[in-house]
């Protein structure tokens, strides 16, 4: 009898507790202030430069970053808290989320001294914000199959090609980007790609926008014509991007925001529904927060494992299939079980927008950052199936 | 307990049922000659009493020891009453009384099932689908009545036991009490009562159920490696490999969901929200999971998944009586959620989020 995988309990420690009361304590001010609307979930992905620096002044980007590079040297469950407090009132932490959760760290491996000495503190400090330019037209789940290129000239590189679905790539400071550098081998489909840092406001990049179903623009088709690329702004190895990803999977697929992109709808749900449900509409919350629960202790986990030292890449792939399917059902299930209840002014006028809003949202949970169908690939690799 | 007697206590039981109760072999033995050596070894350990402090013949183990133990048994569909006996062993305990000798089980398990503590001392009532009834040297009833709860201990010679048609991997009965006198009697003390036995009886089949998922999930990997078709394992097929994926997505939130409730009933005992919170999730979740699981199981598997000669059909039998035992999901869920309801909805995240 094989244990196949593990997900040992882990209680945050009691230390968190405080740091959970502090971040609580802050939203309530910002929520008073009416920088945000949690009720409304509309701000999940809205783009507040003026949010973030409030966030890093707090010490809240960053958190186990070097002193260094302006971290503080707190651990993954802090930072853990942070994270989640902050989803489950959809704040606006766009502006900073990206640089702080995967593009921050990238930097600290394979970029240059100077350029971390440069850029890291006041990615800290919620003054930079930065995506991610990784799919193009052409390859989305095939990573490795870019084609955009990046030519060396004698003083560093040139790039031509075209990047898509990069969320705020309009509003962003520096993109992390994939680039061809030489073809792939017969040995090694990934190799060829490298990874550059780009400055958004260089020459010859043209940003266009790209409208979702809900009428918002978060996506970008970013066009690079002739972009020239110092040597300085080379991540890492030549060739060598196919190596410098995966841990970062790890990190980035097993997050609280991985299924609380919906909590609104169940909050809502919960308020329209009152404190006498129904009998079938009492299971329902049963359900559903028996769910969201066991989503939770998953990724505690998970984070536990990486404040190991550990790199849970298929529990964390685990997690995030689990958890975007069911922040994905969210919306429906709340439809079904609202159906006989009465919308009053009291219990929640807005209830079928946000569900409405919601609806034209969920598509996208199980496509962005890695589609159910390639997670599930990792985790039969994992087994030893493939 | 120090983590090193927890591993002590995890590899003994793993140890004792590797050698005497592999499933394969449970599955295909012609008679019961399996049972004496297995309990045997079983009760030699003192697992069987795990839950059981010393001044009441038990080994004082913790309760994480004991949901090892439950989630070992449920790996392999243990066919003899290690989780019964555990769980009566726990109810004994709560009730200030010391255990008798040999297998044990407890009653009721189904939901609807009450057995009444009649004026003169007497126990009347069916229990349904009682685990290992026919092997119990002590049955262990929960029964009310007078505003009492008292945990009784019955002879199984008093009472009518009418086996269900033979379900491997559990053997259940019913069991009815006609004016039974108990052995013994006792109330459950120091704020025990009907609830906290469901919640530890819930909890302890989740975790059961967990293991059993867990099994599942290996013979399905195994076989499909092992089985080819159109040239190649079953396990090459994308629609395969989607279908273990999911199932994997089931073992996890099972082991999380139940380690998480192990934890809490270890460290936060007290805590009863917290307790109850982590129960009633953990056995909904896993119910639901034991759902998914078991037809993705099988589906892998092929004709061979259902037939009676290959293992599977242990861990469903197992898993679909499991499920109902002390509370089913939409029970559960229907108290979770009244109590989210009644709390409001400012209070669901700050409740998740206690540890």
């Amino acid at each position: 009898m094989q244990t196949v995988i593990n997900f040992d309990p882990l209680r945050l420690p009691p230390e968190t507790r405080a740091l959970r009361e502090e971040v609580r304590a802050f939203i309530a001010e910002e929520v008073a202030a009416g920088t945000f609307q949690p009720a409304k979930g509309l701000d999940g992905e809205s783009f507040n430069r003026e949010f973030s620096r409030k966030v890093g002044a707090r010490g809240w980007i960053g958190m186990t970053w070097p002193k260094k590079y302006g971290g503080h040297e707190r651990s993954f469950l802090d930072r853990y808290v942070v994270t989640e407090e902050f989803r489950s009132v959809t704040a606006p932490t766009w502006a900073h989320f990206v640089a702080d959760r995967q593009s921050g760290p990238v930097i600290m491996k394979y970029a240059p001294e100077e350029l971390k000495l440069e850029i890291l503190p006041r990615i800290c400090k919620g003054e930079l914000a930065f995506c991610i330019g990784m799919s193009e037209p052409g390859s989305g789940s095939d990573l490795f199959a870019a084609s955009s290129k990046a030519e060396r000239l004698n003083d560093g590189w040139k790039l031509n090609g075209t990047k898509i679905w990069t969320s705020n790539a309009h509003q962003s400071d520096y993109m992390i980007g994939l680039f061809r550098t030489s073809p792939a081998t017969k040995e090694n489909r990934r190799h060829g790609l490298t990874q550059f840092l780009i400055n958004m406001k260089w020459d010859g990049i043209t940003t266009n926008p790209i409208y979702q179903m809900t009428g918002r623009h978060d996506f970008n088709e970013v066009v690079f014509e002739n972009v020239h690329v110092p040597d300085t702004h080379l991540l890492g190895e030549v060739d060598g991007a196919w190596k410098q990803a995966t841990a970062e999977l790890a990190y980035e697929r097993s997050g609280p925001e991985r299924f609380l992109e919906t909590l609104y709808v169940l909050t809502a749900l919960i308020k329209l529904l009152g404190e006498k449900p129904e009998t079938r509409e009492a299971e329902g919350i049963g359900r559903l927060v028996a769910q969201l629960h066991a989503l939770r202790r998953m990724s505690v986990s998970v984070a536990g494992m990486l404040e190991q030292g550990k790199e849970p890449v298929l529990e964390a792939s685990i997690v995030k299939d689990v958890g975007t399917l069911w922040e994905q059902q969210i919306p429906a299930r709340a439809r079904e079980l609202a159906a006989f209840a009465e919308r009053t002014s009291a219990n929640n006028p807005d209830f079928d927008e946000i569900v409405e809003f919601a609806s034209l949202q969920a598509p996208k949970f199980t496509i962005q950052g890695g589609t159910t169908e390639i997670l599930r690939g990792i985790i039969a690799r994992g087994l030893g199936l493939r | 307990m120090s983590e090193t007697s927890q591993s002590i206590v995890l590899e003994t039981t793993r140890r004792i049922l590797a050698d005497r109760a592999d499933p394969q072999t449970i599955n295909a033995a012609r008679d019961e000659s399996y049972k004496a050596p297995l309990w045997q070894a079983l009760e030699e350990s003192g697992l069987t009493l795990a839950w059981v402090p010393e001044e009441f013949g038990g080994i004082g183990a913790s309760m994480i020891d004991g949901f090892d133990i439950l989630r070992i048994a449920g790996q392999y569909a243990a066919p003899v009453p290690l989780s019964e006996t555990l769980l009566a062993g726990w109810l004994l305990a709560a009730s200030g009384q010391t255990c008798l000798d040999g297998p044990m089980t407890v009653a009721p398990v189904r939901h609807r099932d009450r057995i009444t503590l009649q004026g003169d001392g007497r126990l009347a009532g069916t229990a349904k689908s009682v685990p290992f009834a026919s092997d119990a040297k002590t049955i262990v009833v929960l029964a009310e009545g007078d505003g009492r709860t008292v945990i009784a201990m019955v002879d199984p010679a008093d009472c009518v036991i009418a086996p269900r048609p033979h379900d491997m991997g559990s053997e259940r009965a019913d069991i009815t009490f006609q004016a039974t006198k108990p052995i013994g009697l006792a109330d459950l003390r120091d704020g025990a009562d009907r609830q906290s036995a469901a919640i530890i009886g819930a909890a302890a089949r989740a975790t059961q159920m967990t293991g059993a998922l867990e099994t599942c999930l290996a013979i399905g990997a195994q076989y499909t490696q092992e089985r080819n078709a159109f040239g190649r394992p079953i396990a090459k097929f994308q629609a395969v490999q989607q279908n273990l994926a999911q199932l994997t997505g089931e073992v996890a939130a099972s082991l999380a969901a139940t380690g998480s409730a192990a934890d809490t009933l270890e460290n936060e005992r007290d805590n009863q929200q917290a307790v109850f919170l982590e129960v009633a999730a953990a056995k909904i979740r896993v119910g639901e999971a034991a759902r998914d699981g078991m037809a993705i199981a099988h589906q892998v598997h092929g004709a061979i998944g259902f037939t009676s000669e290959y293992v599977l059909q242990r861990y469903t039998r197992a898993l679909m009586g499991w499920r109902d035992d002390f509370g089913d999901e939409s029970q559960w869920a229907v108290q979770l959620g009244n109590l989210v309801a009644e709390n409001g909805e400012d209070q669901l995240w700050p409740m998740l989020t206690t540890r």
